[in-house]
């Protein structure tokens, strides 16, 4: 047996896939005895600490505080014999590769700190069937509750054709008993003819219905004369003898059950989208107003930028003047630009101002490092290649961290408005709707004119709604008439 | 001398009180030997560390749950040791300390919440059904069996057999408890009712399952009830004696509250710092059955440190025993859930546990 083992991490209450490390209570070199507390972890349902598996000094710490660790993975190496001189290198020298768990999900441990450990194989929940390791069937072994579904389950190869009569977990194979004709009398299903009573137990009942048999006509040799399921059978086998009844009609009822339902299982960026969105949604008091624009003359000035030799290749759409007008207005009013930190409130200098985008993978939303510094021209540089990456769907993680504010188009899907849910961390998100042609009073006559709405929402623990309408105001006093507005402010 | 409506006889100080009158009257008095105070005193302490043993192995993935008894076990081993030979417990998943008076391998629970069996034990040979998962349904099961014993004319000597129902104070909202009292009450069942009050249903406090203590709503039934300090081992013992006696000698049933509190989680998915407060909890420390024993204990002279430090490596010992023989249980064989179906088998099973077994037998690398 290997002197060093690793512990995994153990479901800790039933059914659970992934624990926090809150707390380590020993270091890396400490000696510690078997059940000492070492770690607090906590999950989905409790904060809880766990004992030590063994005694002895603690090689290796695979994960920092505050990581969420998948169960079944190790997370501390303990080293039982500490008096039996050093260890000896075990060659491991790799990454520790744990049967079903991407590499990409742990933090790899060094290889240094992994030179001298030898993994234990028959110790970790690695095994087949052991908790946390992958079940015959492509689950996930858990002792008690359901347990995690893998999405794609995998099997262990069957033996050469899988033709043994029976599938489990399939459809089942036809058994003679589904064969027979259904021959019974629909009023009297139930086998009781004209008040009569027949004995028979209530499987045999059911047997007799799947086979269509009268059990009126029967004579039992059961107990009481109470009708067996032999009686059954052996009626059942002078039946389909006989030329068989048509069998009723079958009519074609509509079926809800599985096979017409998908289940798509819940992981990546749906997976951190559902527990942002549900996160902010329920922390910070939301509020969304609404502002409806004439464009008009803000589509005739991207109509004339676009016209000008220096901004021939550039990209310029509609969006690029929001952005602007949202950076511009930050600047008047800079406590949008904010985050709620508990106890107190970050008003940032600079603004990283997200994008959101459609992507194959769904919704991301990077964004444009301090675009408050930026000249128009450079902002429409960022935001082509901001989309360029975003769809060749290669962002990376720093493109999405560090949001202060963000925009979300929903305008090119067509719709008018909406009310987004603030990033976590953010104070501030526009819906820019679609820009449409609409009736609309223009110097006192109803004219056809381009027109827009925008959606704001807000964190209302921040932001009064005195400040949030103005700084809505002002960036709709922006797309209204850019030109002058670019004159007043800057 | 403390609370009026509490059945005492050790104090949380370790000083003997003589006697103790319940509300009806009985009065309530133990005449241990020497040898049995400091048996009691070891039962404790052993119950408590097998119990910190299994946690242990559940936080370290080798049991899928424990429900812990931490705090509880006065009122386990009172009652237990209380039970005579030919009494019927009927416990709930709990009952590690009853289990234990019992006689029962302890290990027999953990296989079960290993998921490696059904629990192990013949509920018939040690008297003590299997432990009960749904709140309070065993209280049902052990009306049936009192009824039982009365009909076989089991009850009016001696000799007569009791039965002793466990359950919580959240089990008192279910119905299974109340009309397991309506019936234990028209039919005289031999039946003690023995509810440790633990003051927490998971999350919800006491003030949430009832107006009144609950011994007083065996009234409402038409049998007497007593509240017992749940963490004095020597009350719990002379409460249920003499109630288990009442009932073998055909004096129908009777409820016991067992006044205690769950020291911890009420099982290892649970998270008591979500619902209790600090200052609560250290209240109820200062009230601990094992703490009291043993000042007793020292008080009277009746142990030594020698004793206490035998007590101790014996059940660090039993301890490691347990762990050993955990870790060691074999995994059942996938097709052994066919086992105990029915007694004697069915066909229908017979034809599914071969399609299972060829099924199973279709893997490559299937090693039967």
């Amino acid at each position: 047996m290997s002197r060093v083992k690793e512990f995994n991490l153990p479901d800790l209450g039933e059914g659970l896939t992934e624990g926090e490390i809150l707390k380590w209570l020993v270091s890396v070199g400490d000696v510690i005895e078997l059940n000492q507390p070492i770690v607090e972890v906590e999950t989905a349902k409790a904060a809880v600490e766990i004992p030590a598996k063994w005694a002895g000094r603690v090689q290796t710490i695979f994960h920092e505080e505050g990581t969420t660790v998948e169960v079944g993975s190790p997370i501390i190496a303990i080293d039982t014999q500490p008096d039996a001189g050093p260890l000896e290198p075990a060659g491991a020298g790799g990454p520790i590769s744990t049967t079903g768990q991407p590499d990409d999900v742990l933090p790899v441990p060094s290889a240094a700190s992994l030179a001298a450990v030898e993994i234990a194989p028959a110790e970790g929940a690695v095994e087949p069937g052991l908790i946390g390791g992958p079940a015959p069937g492509g689950r996930t072994a858990v002792l008690v509750g359901y347990g995690p579904r893998t999405a794609a389950a995998k099997r262990r190869p069957r033996k050469g054709a899988a033709d043994h009569g029976v599938v489990v977990g399939d459809k089942p194979a036809q058994s003679p008993l589904n064969q027979a004709p259904q021959v019974h009398d629909r009023r009297n299903g139930s086998g009781v003819p004209g008040g009569g009573l027949v004995l028979a137990k209530p499987p045999v009942r059911k047997l007799a219905k799947d086979l269509g048999v009268d059990l009126g006509g029967l004579t039992g040799s059961g107990p009481l004369g109470s009708i067996t399921r032999e009686d059954v059978q052996r009626a059942a086998a002078a039946t389909t003898a006989e030329p068989a009844v048509t069998p009723a009609r079958a009519t074609v009822a509509a079926v809800f059950d599985a096979s017409r339902e998908q289940r798509i299982p819940v992981k990546g960026v749906r997976k951190l989208t559902a527990e942002n969105m549900s996160a902010s949604a329920f922390t910070a008091p939301h509020v969304t107003e609404f502002l409806t624009v004439d464009v008009t003359r803000a589509m005739k000035a991207l109509d004339r930028l676009r016209t000008r030799p220096e901004w021939r290749d550039v990209r310029v759409s509609p969006l690029l003047l929001v952005a602007k007008a949202v950076l511009l207005a930050v600047r008047r009013h800079p406590m949008v630009n904010s985050t709620w930190a508990g106890d107190e409130i970050v008003v940032k200098d600079y603004v990283n101002l997200g994008i959101a985008a459609a992507t194959e993978r769904g919704l991301i939303v990077p964004n444009i490092k301090d675009a408050g510094r930026l000249t128009l021209r450079e902002l429409a540089d960022a935001m082509t290649a901001l989309v360029q990456t975003a769809k060749a769907g290669r962002t990376s993680p720093a493109d999405m961290s560090g949001g202060t504010l963000t925009i979300t188009n929903v305008g090119v899907f067509g719709v008018d408005t909406g009310t987004p849910i603030l990033p976590p961390g953010e104070s501030a998100i526009l819906a820019f709707g679609a820009v449409r042609e609409m009736p609309w009073v223009h110097k006192g006559k109803v004219r056809a004119r381009q027109v827009t709405t925008l959606g704001l929402s807000f964190d209302h623990r921040i932001i009064d709604g005195e400040l949030g309408s103005k700084f809505l105001r002002d960036i709709g006093a922006f797309l209204t008439d850019p030109e002058a507005a670019l004159l007043a402010w800057t | 001398m403390g609370d009026p409506e509490l059945v005492q006889l050790l104090t949380p100080e370790g000083d003997r009180i003589e006697s103790a009158v319940g509300p009806d009257g009985t009065e309530y008095r133990v005449d241990f030997t020497d040898e049995e105070y400091r048996g009691l005193y070891r039962d404790l302490v052993l119950v408590r560390k097998l119990d910190a043993e299994a946690t242990a192995l559940q936080r370290q993935g080798e049991l899928g749950l424990w429900a812990s008894l931490l705090g509880q076990e006065a009122a386990q081993v009172g009652s237990g040791r209380a039970l005579r030979t030919q009494d019927m417990a009927f416990p709930t998943y709990r009952e590690h300390g009853v289990l234990y008076c019992r006689g029962i391998d302890p290990i027999m629970p953990l296989s079960l919440f290993r998921g490696v069996d059904q629990g192990g034990w013949d509920p018939n040979e040690f008297k003590f059904n299997m432990y009960t998962i749904v709140i309070g349904a065993q209280t049902l099961h052990a009306t049936g069996y009192a009824m039982g014993v009365n009909i076989d004319g089991r009850t009016g000597s001696d000799d007569g057999e009791a039965v002793i129902a466990y359950f919580g104070d959240g089990a008192t909202s279910q119905g299974d408890v109340n009309e397991a009292f309506v019936w234990a009450g028209v039919f005289n069942a031999p039946l003690v009712f023995f509810c440790q009050n633990n003051q927490y249903a998971i999350s919800q406090p006491l003030e949430k399952q009832t107006r009144i203590p609950l011994y007083q709503r065996a009234a409402g039934f038409g049998f007497p009830g007593v509240r017992v300090d749940g963490n004095d081992v020597l009350a719990s013992y002379a409460v249920t004696r003499t109630a288990l006696d009442n009932a073998r000698h055909g004096q129908g049933p009777s409820l016991i509250e067992a006044y205690t509190y769950r020291m911890g989680a009420h099982t290892t998915s649970d998270d008591p710092t979500r619902y209790r407060i600090a200052s609560e909890v250290e209240s109820w420390q200062a009230k601990d059955p094992i703490a009291r024993m043993k000042a007793f204990l020292v008080k009277q002279q009746l142990a030594d440190d020698t004793f206490f430090a035998e007590v101790d490596e014996q059940a660090r010992r039993e301890a490691v025993d347990l762990r050993e023989r955990v870790l060691a249980m074999p995994d059942p064989e996938p097709v052994s859930m066919f086992d105990h179906v029915y007694p004697n088998g069915s066909p229908l099973l017979d034809q599914q546990r071969a399609q299972f077994s060829r099924y199973m037998e279709s893997f490559e690398g299937s090693a039967h």
